[in-house]
């Protein structure tokens, strides 16, 4: 558990066709060197799970990795549609994609009702139009208070995906910042790999109550500086906002989309991601 | 001094937010009139943003939800899991401030698709925080601009509920909160009838005539027997405005958008 090791040899440890897949990060620290991984490595038939899948899925859907969508925001933030995503959903290109659309609620209940070791999630939720479209908002009762509550199963992926701007030689992980839904997201799956900015001794300095995730957590962590390229790592890059603008152009049509990814994504590896993101490596 | 129909909308929105209130603010629009009120009337103001940041103070607009200067600025970040669970469902915040891409007369929202939900013409983003926000929120604050288009007689998909079929409709839900309680648009302000609860103009902005409203509103719109007139913005709002987004456009070399 906790070993650190290669990208490619985490990703090949930890994914396989057919799993349901969460890549986590709320704006922030989004694993995108490891999902370009998983493209190169030709998985198939994922269900990919984020509460808001943005260019990252974007890119996995255009690729051809992913069968089923779980959401509960899709877009580019600030810009607009996800144009691959749409494409296969409206079109099947390149296969169709099943969508399961949740709220934010009621995905972030889920995540913690997974970490939680618990079937399902209960709340106090308000899916409105969903719950006419997605089955699985369902409603519970209260057997203390007989008030009637919303469930949503519980998300337990086979494998949970973050990225992180630190982990010790031991492989403990530490993230800082906006930390999103992605302690609950490794904590609710059977596997997990964390890609960080960097390796250091110790976690020396860090505050008592700092996010760490221990290594007995994870399947495998892997340094990738510039991995949550094109989104940010608190204290090493900023949001590069021009490329997501960018992808509106590269991701609207199927032909740039796929000279994209074989210039980007097919013919590079993880080392590109530090020069992408203005880090020196 | 000269002001456009936007920077009223925003103005008009800010002047809502009283100080020291606890506000759950949606991106876009919404963001820009929580962060005016901040930098204005209202400087003791707690801007919380879904992404998890709690006291928010940033000195430009976000780009997205998760923007670092959210965190940067903020008193405190929290998960995401917990900004749902103890903070919005714990019943912690006083007011969302929400916008959507349609309305309808009982301030229902649409942000989910335009057409039929298997084959949409228009795919939106989807609920993100709306649903829960509008739920658990005291009250509801909406914002956008004014346009048939927008404000529609049946919404395409009800992502968010505000006064459901109207009447007490909303309350049959379950939900002890106000609800949609204002809506502030370029041409006017909406408030829900006290007992229909449907949306009724009780304040136009200066120069706006109730015949633009009824051009921009897609179904038989109705006027309080008293309407007022929205005060324009004030000199000092529009400089700390303006001042706000050319900030915001310097550091993002775009403006504030979605997400």
């Amino acid at each position: 558990m906790g070993v650190i090791c290669s990208l490619p040899d985490a990703i090949a440890a930890a994914v396989h066709d057919g799993d349901v897949v969460a890549m986590e990060g709320f704006t922030h620290l989004i694993p995108f060197a490891a999902a370009h991984e998983v493209i190169r490595q030709g998985r198939r038939d994922l269900t990919l799970v984020r509460m808001t899948p943005d260019v990252i899925y974007d890119q996995l859907v255009g690729a051809g990795c992913a069968a089923k969508l779980v959401f509960s925001w899709g877009g580019n933030p600030g810009v607009g549609s996800l144009h691959r995503v749409r494409d296969a959903v409206e079109h099947g290109w390149p296969r169709p994609l099943a969508i399961e659309e949740y709220t934010h609620a009621a995905l972030a209940n889920a995540y913690e009702a997974g970490a939680s070791n618990l079937p399902f999630a209960v709340y106090r939720g308000a899916p409105a139009g969903l719950a006419q479209v997605n089955p699985h908002f369902r409603t519970v009762t209260c057997p203390f208070t007989a008030e009637a509550l919303t469930a949503v199963p519980a998300v337990r992926p086979d494998v949970a995906i973050i990225h992180a701007q630190k982990a010790d030689r031991d492989g403990n992980v530490m993230l800082e910042g906006i930390i999103g839904v992605q302690k609950q997201a490794v904590l609710a799956a059977r596997r997990a790999v964390a890609t960080v900015e960097e390796i250091v001794e110790r976690f020396d300095g860090a505050h008592p109550n700092a996010c760490v995730l221990p290594h007995w957590t994870l399947t495998a962590v892997a340094a990738v500086p510039g991995g949550a390229f094109p989104s940010y790592a608190l204290g090493y890059y900023p949001r590069n906002n021009a490329f997501y603008v960018a992808w509106d152009t590269i991701s609207r049509e199927r032909e740039p989309f796929l000279a994209w990814i074989d210039e980007h994504v097919m013919r590079a590896g993880p080392e590109a991601f530090a020069a992408r993101a203005g880090r020196a490596g | 001094m000269d002001y456009t129909p936007s920077e009223l909308m925003t103005v008009a929105a800010a002047r809502l937010l009283r100080d020291g209130t606890v506000c759950f603010v949606g991106i876009g629009l919404p963001s820009a009139a929580c962060n005016l009120a901040r930098l204005t009337h209202a400087p003791r103001i707690t801007l919380i943003y879904e992404s998890g940041t709690i006291g928010a103070r940033p000195a430009v607009l976000p780009l997205s939800i998760g923007d670092g200067e959210l965190c940067l600025t903020a008193l405190t970040t929290v998960s995401v899991p917990e900004i749902f669970r103890y903070w919005l469902q714990g019943g912690r915040v006083d007011v969302g401030f929400l916008g959507a891409a349609q309305i309808d007369r009982y301030a229902n929202l649409n942000s989910t698709v335009v057409g039929p939900y298997d084959r949409p013409k228009v795919r939106l983003p989807g609920s993100g925080g709306a649903p829960e926000m509008a739920a658990h929120c005291g009250e509801i604050f909406i914002v956008m601009p004014q346009s048939r288009r927008g404000f529609v007689e049946h919404l395409d998909f009800v992502t968010t509920l505000g006064h459901g079929e109207g009447g007490a409709g909303r309350r049959g839900l379950g939900f002890a909160s106000k609800g949609p309680t204002r809506v502030i648009t370029d041409l006017c302000v909406m408030e829900p009838d006290a007992a229909t609860r449907e949306l009724t103009v009780t304040s136009l902005h200066p120069g706006v005539t109730a015949d633009r409203v009824r051009e921009a509103t897609g179904w038989p719109v109705r006027f309080a027997d008293e309407v007022a007139e929205t005060p324009p913005p004030t000199a000092d709002e529009l400089h700390v405005l303006r001042d706000l987004l050319r900030r915001t456009a310097e550091a993002h070399g775009t403006g504030p958008g979605e997400g």
